[in-house]
């Protein structure tokens, strides 16, 4: 094994964490290499944020370990626990928990003076961070006298400020108002790029786990339901959860000879002959069509009836929910809406082209 | 009287404003206005007095530097018997004071549990240093509740971002926790020095009456009602008149802080 490889094999955040707290689990496995921005994308109450205490020591697990660039931070199989305050992790809270006595300069030298530097030193430390976060003209405010914005950007400043080796972000948007998150977003991208150690945020909003990051791990139940590429899991979601979240209609069944027998009852005729045995099928709510009858088709199509259950206008489009077998999501232009009269309790059929199912392996 | 309020709790209200503030009008309506100025700079008076503020600054500072500590651990350590020892340091709250002056003096007296062993080189009781304990003992749970509730109502998770910062306990208490808590510290403190001044039950109880080492202002008015009605009034005035100034500054300075 050469220099190289082991330092691939080591460097970086590798987490496997078992947490029981009264009826909730959290059972997870998270890595992030060097330079990687990883989103914990997920529900509330999925059990993201006590991953993130795990990783900042302040929560112990209960079986597990935590290893960063190759030191173990937590492993209770061996003994091993390092507490927060000695861990190279940094922690970006929700609600930024800015020291409220203290200025903004003193928020961001706090993490230098705790670990005994000089007065000086923390002063040369901090200005320029201070001058990169645009903070300098700000550094004699109070927490209390900031904009959300400038709160979130001390609060990263001051996280930056204890050079951690492993940064966290716990919905690092969430206390923002909309008028300035799209903002902040773009500037958080960008510091997250360049501060070159393993970073994970974690977000229940899929656009922002997007902009954010490169990889998305989806936790749902305490569990990890997806691993991979943000646009993998946008194209072929693993869970109803990740489906809604990608506004994608999602299937299970069995496929065989073209054709896939979905578990709800139904079946779907697939471009894909060569898939087999069990599958997800993805649609694209914009790939469905909706007709007052049954439409008569020349290439390979699916049409299937049911009833409009609900019609609620999503931007240009409307998104139109039809309780069918199997019940399907489709969106259709305000004019497609007032042609066929949908409303709720009206009877609809759905036809889907063959070539519009993306047909891919379960589990 | 605003309208709406029904009889059945007006009246009563009414009675207990006037059961509050009447024997206070008496006071001053008694009060030997002319002579004051003689009766309050007799050596005795100015004796008591010196005495009285320094026992209950000296109680107050004590109390500050073993109390805090104390109410930090209640509020932030879990250990066995955490619920058990909370109860019994707040005990000497209920407790009437002539129980803790006799308690003190079976611990710090000269036959004492603790005492005993320093009878040759020092006793408490009977000096100036005992009516310290003794105001110690009984106003410190003042200061302890006040600063373990407001510890437990303040947000931990600061202290939670500064061990993320790398900072340790101690950093944390120092720079975090204390400034956060520091309005209902003070307030605490307050309490705390006014319950010391006019402590006397287990002050009387374990230190004696003695003129200039350990009699205090309370002390001294109720000595003062046998020989001289007009000194104890006078007494009892400055008395009134501090915890006033107290009210004035816990409403103005601390209660407001410590109540955000």
């Amino acid at each position: 094994m050469t220099l190289s490889t082991m330092d691939a094999d080591t460097s970086g955040l590798r987490a496997v964490a078992q947490v029981r707290r009264g009826a909730f689990t959290l059972d997870a496995e998270v890595t992030a290499a060097r330079g990687e921005v990883v989103a914990l994308l997920g529900p509330n109450g999925a059990g993201k944020s006590t991953m993130l205490r795990v990783l900042a020591g302040l929560l112990p697990v209960d079986t597990g370990e935590v290893v960063l660039d190759g030191a173990p931070l937590d492993d209770p199989a061996r003994g091993v626990f390092v507490p927060a305050a000695a861990r190279p992790v940094g922690l970006v809270f929700q609600d930024y928990l800015l020291f409220p006595h203290l200025s903004v300069r003193q928020n961001v030298e706090f993490a230098p003076r705790a670990q005994g530097a000089s007065r000086a030193q923390a002063r040369a430390l901090a200005d320029p961070l201070l001058a990169r976060f645009g903070l300098t003209e700000l550094a004699g405010r109070r927490p209390g006298t900031l904009s959300g914005g400038q709160a979130q950007r001390v609060a990263l400043a001051r996280t930056l400020a204890a050079a951690p080796r492993l940064l966290l972000l716990d919905e690092p948007l969430a206390a923002l108002d909309a008028s300035t998150r799209l903002a902040v977003r773009a500037e958080l991208r960008e510091h997250l790029s360049s501060y070159g150690g393993p970073a994970l945020v974690v977000t229940h909003d899929p656009v922002e786990a997007m902009v954010l990051a490169d990889r998305l791990v989806v936790v749902e139940a305490g569990r990890v339901v997806q691993d991979g590429a943000a646009t993998e899991i946008a194209r072929r979601p693993r869970t109803e959860y990740v489906a809604r979240l990608m506004g994608l209609n999602l299937y299970r069944g069995t496929a065989g000879g073209g054709t896939v027998d979905l578990d709800g009852g139904g079946r779907l005729v697939v471009a894909d002959a060569e898939a087999a045995g069990r599958v997800l099928v993805a649609l694209r709510p914009a790939a469905v069509s909706l007709h007052t009858d049954q439409p008569r088709q020349a290439s390979p199509r699916n049409a299937w009836a049911g009833t409009v259950s609900t019609v609620e206008p999503m931007g240009d489009r409307v998104r139109v929910t039809i309780a069918a077998v199997p019940p399907v999501r489709a969106d259709v232009t305000p004019l497609a809406v007032a042609e066929l009269g949908l409303r709720p309790g009206r009877p609809v059929w759905t036809a889907v082209k063959a070539t519009e199912l993306d047909v891919y392996p379960a589990g | 009287m605003p309208a709406g309020v029904p009889a059945a709790l007006a009246v009563p209200a009414a009675v207990a404003v006037a059961f509050l503030l009447l024997p206070l009008a008496g006071l001053l309506v008694r009060a030997p206005w002319r002579g004051l100025p003689r009766l309050l700079t007799e050596p005795a008076v100015r004796q008591a007095l010196g005495l009285s503020l320094l026992a209950a600054s000296s109680a107050t500072g004590i109390a500050l530097l073993i109390g805090v500590p104390l109410a930090w651990l209640l509020a932030r350590v879990e250990f066995p018997g955490r619920a058990v020892l909370r109860g019994l340091v707040t005990l000497p709250l209920v407790l009437p004071p002539v129980v803790g002056g006799v308690a003190l003096l079976l611990a710090f007296g000269r036959r004492g549990l603790i005492g005993k062993h320093f009878a040759s080189v020092y006793t408490l009781p009977f000096t100036t240093a005992g009516v310290v304990v003794a105001e110690t003992f009984v106003a410190m749970p003042f200061l302890i509740v006040a600063v373990e509730g407001a510890l437990r109502s303040a947000d931990h998770r600061y202290e939670e971002a500064a061990a993320t910062l790398g900072a340790s306990r101690w950093t944390t208490f120092r720079r975090v926790t204390l400034p956060l808590v520091g309005p209902s510290i003070g307030a605490g403190a307050i309490l705390c020095w006014a319950r010391a001044l006019g402590e006397f039950g287990a002050t009387v109880t374990f230190a004696g009456n003695f003129p200039g080492t350990t009699q205090t202002m309370p002390i001294a008015v109720y000595t003062a009602l046998e020989t001289d009605p007009e000194a104890a009034i006078a007494l009892s005035l400055v008395l009134l008149a501090v915890s006033i100034i107290v009210l004035v500054g816990l409403r103005e300075r601390w209660l407001r802080g410590a109540l955000q």
